[in-house]
């Protein structure tokens, strides 16, 4: 008899739970909003059990504020929102960039903008998890199409988050947080758990927390610990003391942006489907890349070289993976619920960006095959 | 409580990053210290402290002293040391912030940090305007008060920084002002040490705009103005003139729970599996 122990049929939102505590959180701060909110209340539950913190705070700007200072003492963090959540974070997500604080912010859309359509799917939230926040700045945007991968990508975005220092985003979706389908817990030590690294550098000895090793990663020293130093949003030398000398403000917003750019290829997680011999490629992620692979799997039956490429990671935006998995397509469809966010990206990727089309909806409906076909007909030139 | 160790500035601050950005005259220099000394007095140890602020002149306070250090974004300090107060609840938490930051949009989490009552020292440095800017009215610079954005005077009341903690829930809520600097230091140490959120307002000036624009003088003479015109809380001259400033401690409440004790309460039942 197999071991049904780890199995659950629950919503999204709680597969991102579940991942969250297989990471090892250790705090959350959030507020309640419409379709994230079932993550507030399973880490309210299930936080205080394993000895960790959950507050409900006043608003979402503190909510993103109290897991910034969480984590500068050790904790592992995050906050959940949707849209106008989203929207009120983005100062404070760009201090957790400056300030190069580990955190993860899970964002599951709902139509916008403002109120917008709260009950409802969209990912019209590609653009701003990318550059909500002013300035220049790098950032890191997960997304999963089912349960199993929103636990995935909840682990990953814990790990890359407390890597490389920085905010990452979980851009899931209205669908995805709602719908209940099958989720396998991993047994510990299935899937890796990171935690950030800690400065060697003993008492008394002077300690650079903004300068970055070769690699570009820094290690942390948690407050309360030995080291005490500042930690500013404004450009800061090495001792994170507030600098604005052009080379030290240049050298600090390369290494922003450097090590999440360089590093795309260990963020980069995507899958592929009958992508092998495909003239036609489908590029999706999230929700809408299940009708994608569904309409895929009923053309392949009827003859059609059709395949999916599912992205899994948003931002850095995986340009040569792009490019590499369409270059021998006849035509390429992103299939998104968005007013094409993703589709710019891809043109600017592939070698022939006026064989890239888009295939969206944007009424709150789930995308649906039918939806898909009848662009695909119209790209091949056949009544709809 | 005293120590046998004589004060040292030098002890507190970190020499790297002075000199400081305040205008001669400022009144933040004595807020500081006033703080420090008692942080000496209390004997804390420094890795225990985590200083967090906002944006403003009383902001780069945290960046000048030995301790744990947040300067963060503009209004929104308190809702960082709630994170880290509640994270580890054994470090102690001071909130320095300016009346604009604190009280317009920061007003928000004061309240809210108040209700919660958790183990916070908030320190309000009241000077009535927004200096680092270059002066504009604040919502504690009252009615009929020039500045920059209010050239014709100001028609905007202002707040009451002890009424205001006082309603929200703060269970402890003092004022005094730079010229009284060793009674803001008492009342610091007894912010510091109570158990609950604390709210000490100092009243400190800024010559260089609000005394300026509303022709207060010079440093010297608006600190001789808070000696005028305020008086302890429930002083007899209040009868002949109820205009003055009172100081003192308004509010110590040491019996409501502490919000980072009642959650240790939540842990331990969810911990038996009753929740």
């Amino acid at each position: 008899m197999t071991n049904t122990s780890n199995i659950r049929f629950i919503q999204g939102n709680e597969a991102c739970v579940e991942g969250a505590l297989y990471a090892g959180i250790n705090f959350f701060a959030g507020y309640p909003i419409t379709p994230s909110t079932e993550i507030a209340e399973h880490l309210a539950q299930r936080l205080p059990a394993i000895g960790g913190k959950f507050i409900q705070m006043e608003d979402e700007i503190a909510s993103m504020a109290a897991i910034i200072g969480a984590s500068l003492t050790g904790s592992k963090v995050m906050t959940a929102t949707s849209g106008p959540g989203f929207s009120l974070k983005q100062e404070a997500l760009g201090y957790a960039c400056m300030a190069e604080i580990p955190c993860v912010i899970a964002n599951v859309q709902r139509g916008g903008p403002s109120t917008g359509n709260p009950t409802h799917v969209s990912q019209g939230d590609v653009n701003q998890a990318r550059w909500g926040t002013h300035g220049d700045h790098s950032i890191v945007a997960l997304t999963a199409s089912n349960h199993q991968d929103v636990f995935k990508m909840t682990v990953e975005a814990f790990n890359i988050a407390e890597t490389y220092r920085t905010p990452v985003v979980l851009l899931f979706d209205e669908v995805i947080g709602h719908m209940r389908e099958k989720l396998e817990i991993p047994e510990r030590g299935e899937l890796p758990v990171v935690d950030r690294l800690r400065t060697s550098v003993p008492k008394g000895v002077d300690y650079h927390p903004y300068l970055p090793r070769e690699d570009g990663r820094l290690p942390m020293s948690d407050f309360g610990a030995e080291h005490r130093y500042n930690v500013t949003g404004l450009f800061h030398d090495m001792w994170g003391f507030p600098n604005n000398d052009p080379q030290v403000v240049s050298d600090l917003l390369r290494h922003l942006v450097d090590k999440i750019e360089n590093n795309w290829e260990n963020i980069c997680f995507y899958k592929e489907h009958w992508l092998d011999d495909a003239d036609y490629v489908l590029i999706s992620y999230g929700s809408s890349a299940r009708s994608a692979k569904h309409i895929a799997r009923n053309r392949r039956k009827r003859g059609m070289k059709i395949g999916v490429l599912e992205l899994q990671t948003i931002w850095p935006f995986p340009t040569e993976i792009v490019r590499e998995k369409c270059a021998n397509a006849k035509a390429v469809m992103v299939v998104e619920m968005n007013m094409g966010q993703v589709v710019t990206q891809v043109k600017s990727a592939v070698d022939h960006p006026e064989k890239v089309f888009l295939a969206n909806r944007i009424d709150g409906q789930l995308i649906s095959p039918t939806d898909i076909k009848t662009t695909l007909r119209m790209i091949q030139g056949k009544g709809v | 409580m005293s120590t046998n160790k004589e004060f040292d500035f030098k002890n507190y601050v970190r020499g790297r990053y002075f000199p400081h950005i305040w205008c001669p005259g400022c009144g933040h220099g004595i807020v500081l210290g006033a703080l420090l000394r008692a942080v000496h007095e209390l004997e804390l140890d420094k890795n225990n402290i985590v200083m967090t602020s906002g944006i403003g002149c009383s902001s780069r306070i945290s960046g000048y002293v030995d301790f744990h250090s947040l300067h963060t974004i503009h209004g929104r300090a308190l809702a960082f040391a709630t994170g880290v107060k509640l994270s580890r609840p054994n470090l102690k938490a001071i909130v320095p912030m300016g009346d604009g930051d604190a009280l317009a949009i920061g007003g928000n989490h004061f309240i809210h940090a108040a209700r919660r009552n958790i183990d916070i020292t908030a320190i309000v440095m009241n000077n009535r305007i927004y200096g680092m800017t270059g002066g504009q009215f604040s919502p504690l610079s009252g009615t009929g008060k020039k500045a920059t954005t209010a050239p014709y005077t100001t028609i905007d009341n202002n707040f009451d920084v002890v009424e205001l903690a006082k309603a929200a829930g703060a269970s402890f809520v003092a004022r005094s002002t730079v010229f009284h600097a060793s009674e803001s230091k008492e009342y610091l140490k007894k912010a510091i040490m109570h158990k609950g959120f604390s709210v000490v307002e100092i009243l400190s000036q800024c010559p260089t705009y609000y005394g300026r624009k509303n022709k207060e003088g010079d440093a010297a003479t608006m600190m001789e103005g808070y000696r005028k015109n305020t008086v302890k809380i429930g002083s007899k001259k209040l009868d002949t003139n109820p205009d003055l400033i009172q100081r003192g401690i308004f509010v110590e409440d040491t019996d409501r729970p502490e919000y980072c004790e009642a959650y240790d309460e939540i842990i331990e039942t969810a911990m038996k599996g009753k929740a």
